[in-house]
């Protein structure tokens, strides 16, 4: 069933989002990231996959400047955002992050109320001009991520009381209220049941009308389902990229092929 | 790593899960002797600490009981007028006293005999006292007035049962034992009681003559504003430090140095810090000397270094998922750290801060050298008189003290370890309790 879905899909021509050309990372002498050129089409989703420390996270991280937090990351190359460098001097990471929002490996609500996790965002960038318009964009933001109806009533419990995968979903609405442009996802599901992962996939696929999603995961069936284009990573080099029907299907390089049907791991 | 021991080649011998292997035994025999160590330990520390506490409490609580004679008594106008005409005028005030006192001894069925000098002895200079009294209130004049005179401190003594006849050599111009007699007859009559000192808390430091009015009071202000000084100034210079160097600083050679360093200057002696203050802001910036402004600021300089450290370290044992969520969604590197991850910082902040300023408390040596172990007889006038005049503090007060001869100021400074050691302990009840309230689970 996933392999019909896959034939039939075919990205349809769209702007491109974000343009990564030749970027290189290391963490000290560490080279992680060799030499990577990518474009991140809009409204469209875009997995990175491969082998666990090929990179992933890294380059992901790129497309935010996280990486900037980390004292030893060097990143070179180019990176733009709507054509704008967002390695230029006179950019402002925070103004960055703003537009490219990011959900993480691990939940990481904050230690605060429901209500006030994804309020933050909204408040700090002032998103809402009363608190009629907070409550909305606060229920709207937790509705898309699929959580709503299971928090609805307790607005005011520590986010950190609901079970992973609601801390997860807790972590998305987040992410959405601040109505970024594009959503860089690092194995979003890896905490979820196979239930609330079928609604992140859901989520992922209806974000997809508004936004650019990256995501990150090691199962070779989601980013089947979930994406339209897929990026295969292999000890810090983009090994192959391309429509994930393809990829999936008749892929290029030996090295990709291996990996999707488990030779390499 | 022979054959033999991994037991690969021969057949496995018949072992019971029951009976203990000798490996197995002697393990369990070490673990045993561990445990019996660790006991031990603890047993010794609890015996010090009982016999610390029993030590205190027995010699100090004396110093919160005083011998108090009370007295009704009536001054006429007439009296009044006679005493202020005459020379001798205390004399006066204590003929009307003896007379007062006669009055309720046989109305109570003892028959003594005694005169001025005894009263003296026991009860010090009563004229004075009661002259001053209708003085400053002479509406008090032709009504009955109820006198609580404090009995000699070795009267007190005599009867907290740490002074007696024996005591008493040939010749002693202070007390013979026929005082000792008219005081049982006084308290036989209900006259003379032992109460609780109140001017042992709210007094202030009196000279030899007058041991038994000692208090503490006026030194418990002066560390209070010492504390003041230390927590205004060491809490913001010490969790902005840290932020900054936790937070904000490049992590290279300089801030490598500058970590190291304050590291050391938390094991620097604090009489090292005493000096310094001496040298630097009595000598140089012209503070005034034995100011609890100028002790807070010494103070301050130690309990700097233990504010840092306990403040970094828990900045540090915040995750940094939480940084990575708040910077995640456009929070500045300011707002993670302020909306986020001091909140989740403060118990171990304030534990620390109040840890800080407990050890500082209890600091004697510096004290020493910036001259705040002076005899101070009197309460600052003003607020800011507080922090500039001169003063002393707890732990120099009782070390000055313990190190005069009379007796009763030994009993003082018992008396005064006591009383710092309720302000350190509410200190540590009050570092747990804002622990408790402000910590988070993440
Ligand atoms: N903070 C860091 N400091 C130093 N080296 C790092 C750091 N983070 C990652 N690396 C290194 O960079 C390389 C790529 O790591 P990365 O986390 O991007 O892998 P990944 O593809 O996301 O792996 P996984 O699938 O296990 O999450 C690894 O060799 C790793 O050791
Ligand atoms: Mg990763």
């Amino acid at each position: 069933m996933n392999d019909m879905r896959i034939i039939q899909r075919t990205a349809g021509m769209n702007d491109i989002k974000i343009h990564a050309k030749g970027v290189d990372v290391f963490y000290g002498d560490n080279h992680a990231i060799k030499d990577v050129s990518v474009d991140i089409e809009d409204k469209t989703v875009t997995a990175f996959i491969g082998p666990s420390g090929c990179g992933k996270s890294t380059f992901l991280r790129c497309l935010n400047r996280m990486n900037d937090t980390i004292d030893i990351c060097r990143v070179t190359g180019d990176i733009r955002l709507d054509d704008e460098d967002i390695y230029d001097k006179a950019v402002d990471p925070v103004q960055l992050r703003a537009k490219v929002g990011m959900v993480f490996q691990k939940p990481n609500p904050f230690p605060k109320s429901i209500y006030d996790n994804v309020a933050y965002g909204p408040r700090i960038h002032g998103l809402a001009r009363n608190k009629a318009d907070l409550d909305e964009i606060v229920e709207k933001s937790l509705r898309r991520g699929a959580i709503w109806d299971e928090v609805k009533d307790r607005l005011d419990a520590p986010g950190t009381g609901l079970s992973g995968g609601q801390q997860q979903r807790l972590c998305i609405a987040r992410a959405v209220a601040t109505a970024p442009e594009v959503l860089l996802m690092d194995e979003p599901c890896s905490a979820l049941d196979p239930i609330a992962t079928a609604q992140v996939e859901e989520l992922i696929d209806e974000l997809r009308q508004n936004y650019s999603v990256v995501i990150v995961t090691h199962s070779m069936q989601q980013a089947a389902r979930v994406s339209q284009k897929t990026a295969f990573f292999h000890l810090g080099d983009l090994v192959e990229y391309g429509e994930t029907g393809k990829i999936f299907t008749n892929p290029d390089d030996s090295r990709t092929e291996s990996y999707i049907t488990g030779r390499i791991g | 790593m022979t054959d033999a021991t991994h037991g690969m080649s021969e057949p496995r011998q018949k072992t019971s899960l029951t009976a203990a292997d000798a490996r197995t035994a002697a393990r369990n025999r070490a673990e045993k002797r561990f445990q019996y160590y660790g006991i031990a330990a603890i047993i010794a520390g609890g015996v010090f600490l009982v016999l610390l506490l029993t030590a205190i409490l027995s010699n100090g609580i004396p110093a919160f009981q005083r011998a108090t004679v009370n007295i009704e008594f009536t001054l006429t106008q007439e009296q009044f007028d006679e005493a202020e005409g005459t020379m001798l005028k205390t004399k006066v005030y204590t003929g009307f006293f003896i007379d007062a006192l006669t009055a309720q001894l046989t109305e109570s069925g003892i028959e003594t005999e005694f005169d001025n000098k005894r009263i003296e002895r026991l009860l010090g200079k009563v004229g004075g006292t009661i002259r001053a009294h209708y003085r400053e209130n002479p509406q008090d004049i032709g009504q009955p007035t109820r006198f609580e005179l404090p009995a000699s401190s070795r009267v007190d003594r005599y009867f907290k049962g740490t002074f007696d006849r024996s005591g008493i050599g040939d010749g002693n111009r202070f007390i013979m034992p026929g005082d000792l007699d008219f005081a049982d007859d006084l308290r036989a009559a209900g006259i003379l009681t032992q109460s609780f000192d109140w001017n042992f808390i709210t007094g202030v430091d009196t000279g030899v003559d007058n041991a038994g009015q000692a208090g503490i009071g006026a030194s418990v202000l002066g560390s209070f504003m010492m504390m003041i000084v230390v927590l205004v100034l060491s809490l913001p210079i010490g969790v902005a430090a840290s932020i900054y160097l936790e937070e904000f600083a490049p992590k290279n050679r300089f801030t490598d140095l500058i970590e190291v360093n304050i590291s050391n200057l938390a094991a620097v002696p604090s009489i090292v810090f005493g000096i310094l203050g001496l040298a630097v802001f009595i000598q140089f910036m012209g503070l005034s000397q034995s100011a609890p402004l100028v002790g807070g600021l010494v103070l301050t300089l130690m309990t700097l270094p233990t504010i840092i450290i306990s403040t970094r370290a828990s900045l540090k044992a915040v995750p940094p998922s939480i940084r990575e969520a708040a910077l995640g969604i456009g929070a500045s590197k300011m707002q993670a750290v302020f909306h986020h991850v001091l909140p989740l910082a403060m118990p171990g902040i304030l534990t620390g801060t109040i840890i800080g300023l407990a050890q500082a408390l209890g600091e004697t040596a510096p004290l020493l050298l910036i001259g705040m172990v002076g005899f101070v007889a009197r309460y600052p006038e003003t607020f800011l008189q507080g922090f500039e005049g001169p003063n002393s503090a707890m732990p120099a007060q009782i070390y000055n003290w313990a190190s005069r001869s009379d007796a009763v100021f030994t009993e003082k400074a018992w008396g005064g370890i006591i009383i710092l050691l309720i302000f350190l302990l509410s200190m540590n009840i009050l570092a747990i309790i804002l622990r408790r309230r402000f910590e988070r689970r993440w």
